[in-house]
């Protein structure tokens, strides 16, 4: 049950899950998102509670709301996770490059949708939607925030783990790593979902 | 030093014990002093502002600085051992949950120097809470130090689920799991439910608050009894995150004191399961009185009301644990026996009070505080301290005082008694909670009188069990591996104090109360299931202390609106995680020449 049972160049089938801590971790992550659920259930319903409280004169999620501009974030983020599969599958046949390039892939897509998500921001504050205008604007900001500081945050990980396995290369240590972040980032990707059917489709439709 | 960095979940039980201890004995001295403020009508012992503090610091202590820790603390002296494994599965993080609680327990009591604690009541309650009636930085500590400190919990609760999942010895399955273990598992369930839940009404609170979101703003179309739904959606299955672990110690305690099967385990088991899917269900009978309508609170009162029944299924198979049984009246056993009718007591006025139309006149009157500390002080802490006295052995490798140990109990256990049964009356004749003072003449004086001197009579109860503690802490090493010697479970297999190691070999499980299946069978040990060999064990770390510390500072920016200091205690704390990941740390081998058990041949 050592951490360094596997024999170099000699992967086996699931490196993440080959030693008992990937397994642990691997469990772990498993629990650590049944939390993040809770926590993002609980944001989604605060926002469903104040989601007509606009208050006078402020804009209403109708008007602000521009459905192109969030079609296409779902598209591109939807995207990075279909590349994030392919770089498991790829860990999974020991394709240690392709890997790395699906992994890449992933990383940028997320960051074109940090990217669409700022303007998006910055344009409604300019439409006098800002974080402290009405009930409907804080918890907003709050529940589409948190899951963009999910992002950016898993774009930071993944980053680490391609440095990581640039210089360390895959074995027991980094497969469950990058395990788990593949778990992560489909999470992400599945609260966004939500996000779009939830505030944006409902908001746009009233 | 090597208590900063241990990532040994025996050290981090005992650091859980030192700290919860400490947190108890302040919130112990708020209770003292409220208790005194109260004890004769028109009193001017504090202002009303300072009771106001007293009472919320008292009961924010009480609930997520002592008694939480002081069940993290059992938990990690035995879960582990408990289920014949060498550790937790995640021992860094064990180390950073007791970190991150201490510190965010540290930041709600630097309050106190800070000018002023937090004074809106452990709930919170907005309005109150909000930035409008709460103008002081006390509210801004509560809804950071919490934030800090349970983050911790949850940490906490993800390990022992992952542990108890997958680190169970050979043939210890789950039906053969010990009732203290299981009681952990179910608790670190709802922990992971809950947890987040109060996590985000503390952000939402706190945008409130420093950044001027409007949640619970009613002026700008925010919602106050939004803040009452989140809080009690986490705060039901807290009361009961904090009771299953105390249902867990009675039932070790109880069994191993008779020399007997717990009877009925699968009931007990499943009573469990049950208690902690209910106590999800069942929120909103916090709210009776907000005006949720007639449907709801009926709904909310008969889902309350179930919860009796796995609760009286638990009742009666202690009962029937004892019975025919050989008992022993050890101290451990004397707070077992004394828990079982005190909690009984709450529960009962637990289901008066599930009753709507009847909450209408208990609420937010002494009868409700009569009801949650007899099932607070009466469960929880009567529970922790049969704990205490049981493992104590096991986690010290000494036996604490019997004699002291009963005197410890009977000033506790009277003292209790008489502090909270009167409160019923009191509630019952209308009088408030939370006031800081009384009329003369409304015939509330006597009833507060035995109260406070019920009060003091607990604090020295637990002055008798300090003396215990420096005692004991005196007298040699030499407890027995099963100084009990009726030790059912495997925790009992291994020398008091446990090795760093806990198992030299894993034992192999060959049915429910392990060890004492092996005893009847006329043997003194585990039959081991795997040979002698290296033991991996982890390294230890500064990281979790270091990683707490930044967000420590980070709270203090937050509050005081520094961003330069947030940001600088985040590059910390996230620096240290930084760290974590790029350095690959493979720990140690303990090699079988170093082991102090020389084992036996599998
Ligand atoms: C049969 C089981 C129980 C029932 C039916 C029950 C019922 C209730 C009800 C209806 C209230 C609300 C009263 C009001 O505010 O008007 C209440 C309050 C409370 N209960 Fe229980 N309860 C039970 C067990 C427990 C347990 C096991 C604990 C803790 C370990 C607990 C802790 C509390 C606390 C802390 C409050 C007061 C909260 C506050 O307003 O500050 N209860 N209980
Ligand atoms: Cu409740």
């Amino acid at each position: 049950m050592s951490a360094h049972s596997h024999v170099d160049g000699q992967l086996p089938h699931e490196p993440e899950k080959a030693t008992l801590e990937g397994r642990n971790k691997v469990l772990g992550f498993w629990l650590f998102l049944g939390g993040e659920t809770v926590l993002f259930g609980t944001l989604f319903s605060a926002f469903l509670a104040l989601r007509d409280q606009v208050g006078d004169g402020n804009p209403t999620s109708q008007e602000l709301f521009q459905l192109p501009l969030v079609a296409a974030a779902t598209f591109i983020l939807l995207t990075s996770s279909l590349t994030s599969v392919f770089a498991i599958q790829a860990m999974h046949t020991n394709r240690v490059k392709s890997m790395l390039n699906w992994l890449i892939l992933t990383v940028l897509l997320g960051a074109g949708f940090l990217g669409l998500e700022i303007y998006e921001f910055y344009h409604y504050v300019h439409e006098g939607h800002g974080f402290t205008t009405s009930a409907f604007s804080s918890s907003f900001y709050t529940l589409v925030g948190f899951h963009g500081a999910h992002v950016a945050f898993g774009v930071f990980w993944i980053t680490m783990l391609i440095v990581q396995t640039f210089r360390k290369g895959l074995n027991t240590t980094t497969a469950p790593k990058i395990y788990v972040a593949g778990m992560y980032w489909h999470f992400i990707d599945v609260v966004w979902v939500f996000i779009f059917t939830v505030v944006y489709l409902m908001g746009k439709v009233g | 030093m090597d208590w900063l960095t241990t990532v040994d979940h025996k050290k981090i039980g005992i650091l859980y014990l030192i700290a919860g201890g400490f947190f108890f004995l302040i919130g112990g001295l708020e209770a003292i002093l409220i208790r005194i403020q109260l004890w004769r009508p028109l009193n001017d012992f504090v202002s009303a502002s300072t009771f106001n503090e007293l009472l919320t610091m008292h009961g924010t202590t009480m609930i997520f600085l002592a008694a939480m820790p002081l069940l993290f603390a059992l938990m990690n002296a035995v879960v582990p051992l408990q289920i014949g494994a060498r550790d937790v599965a995640f021992p860094f993080l064990n180390s950073l949950g007791f970190w991150t609680f201490f510190f965010g327990g540290v930041l709600l009591n630097v309050s106190w120097f800070a000018g002023g604690a937090p004074d809106a009541g452990w709930t919170s309650y907005v309005p109150l809470a909000s930035p409008l009636y709460s103008e002081g930085k006390g509210v801004d500590y509560y809804v950071i130090g919490l934030q800090i400190a349970g983050i911790g919990t949850l940490i906490g609760g993800i390990n022992f689920l992952a542990t108890i999942i997958n680190m169970r010895a050979p043939g210890m399955s789950f039906m053969r799991m010990p009732m203290f273990t299981w009681t952990v598992f179910i608790t670190s369930a709802l922990i992971l439910f809950a947890f987040p839940a109060l996590a985000v009404g503390l952000v939402a609170l706190m945008f409130d608050r420093l950044f001027e979101a409007n949640f619970f703003n009613v002026n700008n179309g925010g919602n106050t009894v939004l803040w009452e739904h989140i809080f009690w959606i986490f705060g039901h299955p807290e009361v009961y995150i904090l009771i299953l672990p105390a249902f867990g110690v009675i039932s070790e305690v109880i069994s191993t004191f008779s020399r007997k099967r717990l009877f009925g385990y699968s009931s007990m088991v499943f009573a469990t399961v049950l208690i902690g899917f209910l106590g999800f269900m069942v929120w909103a009978h916090h709210m009776f009185t907000v005006g949720l309508g007639p449907v709801a609170n009926a709904l909310f009162s008969i889902a309350t009301m179930l919860i009796a029944v796995p609760t009286g299924i638990k009742i009666f198979n202690w009962l029937f644990t004892m019975w025919g049984g050989s008992i022993r009246f050890t101290t451990a056993n004397m707070f077992a026996v004394g828990f079982v009718p005190t909690f009984v007591m709450g529960g009962v006025t637990g289901v008066m009070l599930a009753s709507a139309p009847a909450d209408y006149q208990y609420h937010d009157t002494y009868f409700v505080v009569a009801h949650f500390h007899y099932v607070i002080v009466g469960g929880l802490i009567l529970g922790i301290f049969a704990g205490l006295f049981y493992w104590w052995p096991k986690m010290f490798g000494r036996m604490l005082n019997e004699t002291l140990g009963k005197i410890c109990f009977w000033l506790f256990f009277t003292g209790f008694h008489l502090t909270f049964f009167v409160q019923h009356f009191l509630g019952l004749m209308g009088m408030p909670r939370r006031i800081y003072t009384y009329l003369d003449g409304l015939g509330f004086n006597n009833m507060n009188l035995i109260s406070t001197v019920g009060a003091i009579l607990m604090g020295l109860g637990t002055i008798a069990f300090l003396i215990n503690i420096v005692i004991t802490s005196m007298k040699p090493k030499n407890a027995a591996y099963d100084p009990w010697e009726d030790g059912r479970t495997l925790e009992w297999t291994i020398p008091s104090p446990a090795p760093e190691y806990n198992f030299a070999q894993t034992p192999l499980v060959r049915g429910y109360d392990a060890f004492w299946k092996e005893k009847m069978e006329g043997k003194n040990a585990m039959t081991p299931a795997e040979p002698l060999g290296p033991i991996h064990m982890p390294s230890p770390s500064i990281l979790p202390f270091i990683m707490s510390i930044g967000l420590f500072i980070a709270g203090f920016g937050l509050m005081y609106h520094q961003h330069i200091i947030t940001i600088a205690g985040l590059v910390i704390t996230f620096g240290c995680m930084f760290t974590r990941s790029v350095k690959d740390d493979h720990g140690f081998h303990i090699e079988p020449d170093e082991l102090h058990d020389k084992g036996v041949k599998a």
